[in-house]
C-alpha cells in the first residue's frame, strides 16, 4: 500500500525546535525562518545539549560569522605571540593579520573591538603579558632575557608596560606568585589534617 | 555568543559606596546586573544558597562587621564550588601589607575605591573588560593579578 503525503519543512522544523527547548525548558519565540530568539540567556552545557538534540533532526546551530572571524583573529595573535624566537612586533602582527585574513585593518580592528570589549593593540598586550607571566613564573630567564625573547625594545620598555597591564612590576608579581604557592600547600597542608580529626 | 549579561556581587557594610557602586554599573557600556550584600555573614550564605547564580566577579570589601572580607576570601578559596569566582578587593585601605595578603590568599583584583565618580566608573569598566578576557580567551586564571 502506497500512501502519499505532502509535509511543509517549516512546520517540521518549528515543532522539533519547540520539542527540544521545552525538553530543556527554554523560553524562546520564532523570530524569522532560520532564526529563533532565546528569552534569557542559556549556559554553555544547555547549549551543548540543544545542539546535539537537534543534530540527530540534521539541524545545525549557526554560528555567528562575526564571532567565527573574531575568534581566527584571536588564534592568529596567540600563534604569533608564542612564537618561539623573536615574535614580531605589534605594528608586524596588524600586517601579518590583514594579509592573513584577506580583509582592510580597519575594518578587522573595528570587528574585534565592538565583540570583545577590546582594541586588537590591547589584546596583544594582553597576550604579550600573559606569556611573560609564565616565563617569569615557570622559566630561570632574567627580566632582560624575558625582554628580549618577547622583542620589546629594552628591559625598561617590558617592566612599564607589564606594570601597566597588572598594576605590578615583574618582580612583585613573582613574589606573590610563589607566597600564594607557599600558602596553597599550607591550605592542602590545613584539609589533610582536618580530614584526620575527622 | 557572549551576550549574556555579566554578573557582578558586591559585599560592603556601607549603604553609600554599595549606592555609588551600582550607579556607576549603571554608567558602563556593557549589559551588567549587580547585586549587594550588606556583610560577610550575608554574602556567605548568598554564596551558598542554590537559588542564587554564582557571580561572575565579587566586589569584596575588607572592613565589615560580623565576617571580614579576609575571612570571607579564605573560605571561598576552601569551597570547591566557589573557588573559581573572579574576587576584587575593594577597599579603602591601599596599604602594600593588605594588597599582599589578599593576593597570596587568591584575590585577582585589587583596587582602592577612588573619590569621584568618574574614576570609580572608568576604574569599573575596565575590571570588568580584563576579567572578561580572562573568561573568553584563555588566560590562565591563576597569574591574574591586577592593582588599581
Amino acid at each position: 500500500m502506497k500512501i502519499h503525503i505532502s509535509f511543509d519543512m517549516n512546520t517540521v522544523g518549528k515543532i522539533i525546535l519547540q520539542e527540544q527547548m521545552d525538553k530543556l525548558q527554554l523560553e524562546y519565540s520564532f523570530t524569522n525562518t532560520g532564526e529563533f530568539e532565546l528569552q534569557e540567556p542559556v549556559p554553555d552545557d544547555k547549549l551543548k545539549e540543544l545542539t546535539l538534540g537537534l543534530s540527530k533532526y540534521g539541524i545545525e546551530i549557526l554560528e555567528n560569522k562575526k564571532n567565527i572571524l573574531v575568534q581566527k583573529i584571536k588564534d592568529l595573535i596567540i600563534e604569533m605571540v608564542y612564537m618561539d624566537d623573536n615574535i614580531p612586533t605589534t605594528s608586524s602582527i596588524s600586517s601579518y593579520l590583514t594579509d592573513k585574513l584577506n580583509y582592510a585593518y580597519g575594518h578587522i580592528a573595528h570587528l574585534f573591538s565592538s565583540t570583545t570589549f577590546t582594541s586588537i593593540e590591547n589584546f596583544i598586550k594582553l597576550q604579550k603579558t600573559e606569556r611573560a607571566k609564565h616565563l617569569i613564573i615557570n622559566s630561570d630567564l632574567t627580566c632582560s632575557e624575558i625582554a628580549w625573547k618577547l622583542n620589546y625594545s629594552s628591559v625598561a620598555h617590558f617592566s612599564s608596560q607589564f606594570k601597566n597591564v597588572t598594576g605590578l612590576t615583574p618582580t612583585a608579581f613573582q613574589r606573590i606568585i610563589n607566597k600564594r604557592r607557599e600558602f596553597l600547600m599550607e591550605e592542602i597542608q590545613y584539609e589533610i589534617n582536618n580530614n584526620i580529626k575527622t | 555568543m557572549h551576550n549574556q549579561p555579566i554578573s557582578i556581587l558586591l559585599a560592603d557594610d556601607d549603604e553609600d559606596d554599595r549606592l555609588i557602586f551600582k550607579e556607576a554599573f549603571d554608567a558602563v557600556k556593557m549589559k551588567t546586573v549587580v547585586n549587594t550584600v550588606n556583610d560577610g555573614m550575608e554574602l556567605m550564605e548568598y554564596l551558598t544558597d542554590d537559588r542564587n547564580t554564582l557571580p561572575h566577579i565579587l566586589f569584596l570589601d575588607l572592613n565589615m562587621p560580623r565576617k571580614t572580607g579576609m575571612e570571607c576570601l579564605i573560605e571561598i578559596k576552601r569551597n570547591d564550588n566557589l573557588k573559581e569566582i573572579a574576587i576584587a578587593i575593594y577597599s579603602t585601605s591601599a596599604s602594600e601589607q593588605d594588597i599582599e595578603e589578599t593576593f597570596v590568599k587568591g584575590a585577582n583584583v585589587y583596587i582602592k575605591k577612588p573619590s569621584d565618580f568618574t574614576t570609580l566608573k572608568n576604574l569599573l569598566e575596565e575590571i570588568i573588560k580584563m576579567n572578561w578576557q580572562y573568561q573568553t580567551s584563555g588566560l590562565n586564571k591563576d597569574n591574574f593579578l591586577l592593582i588599581r
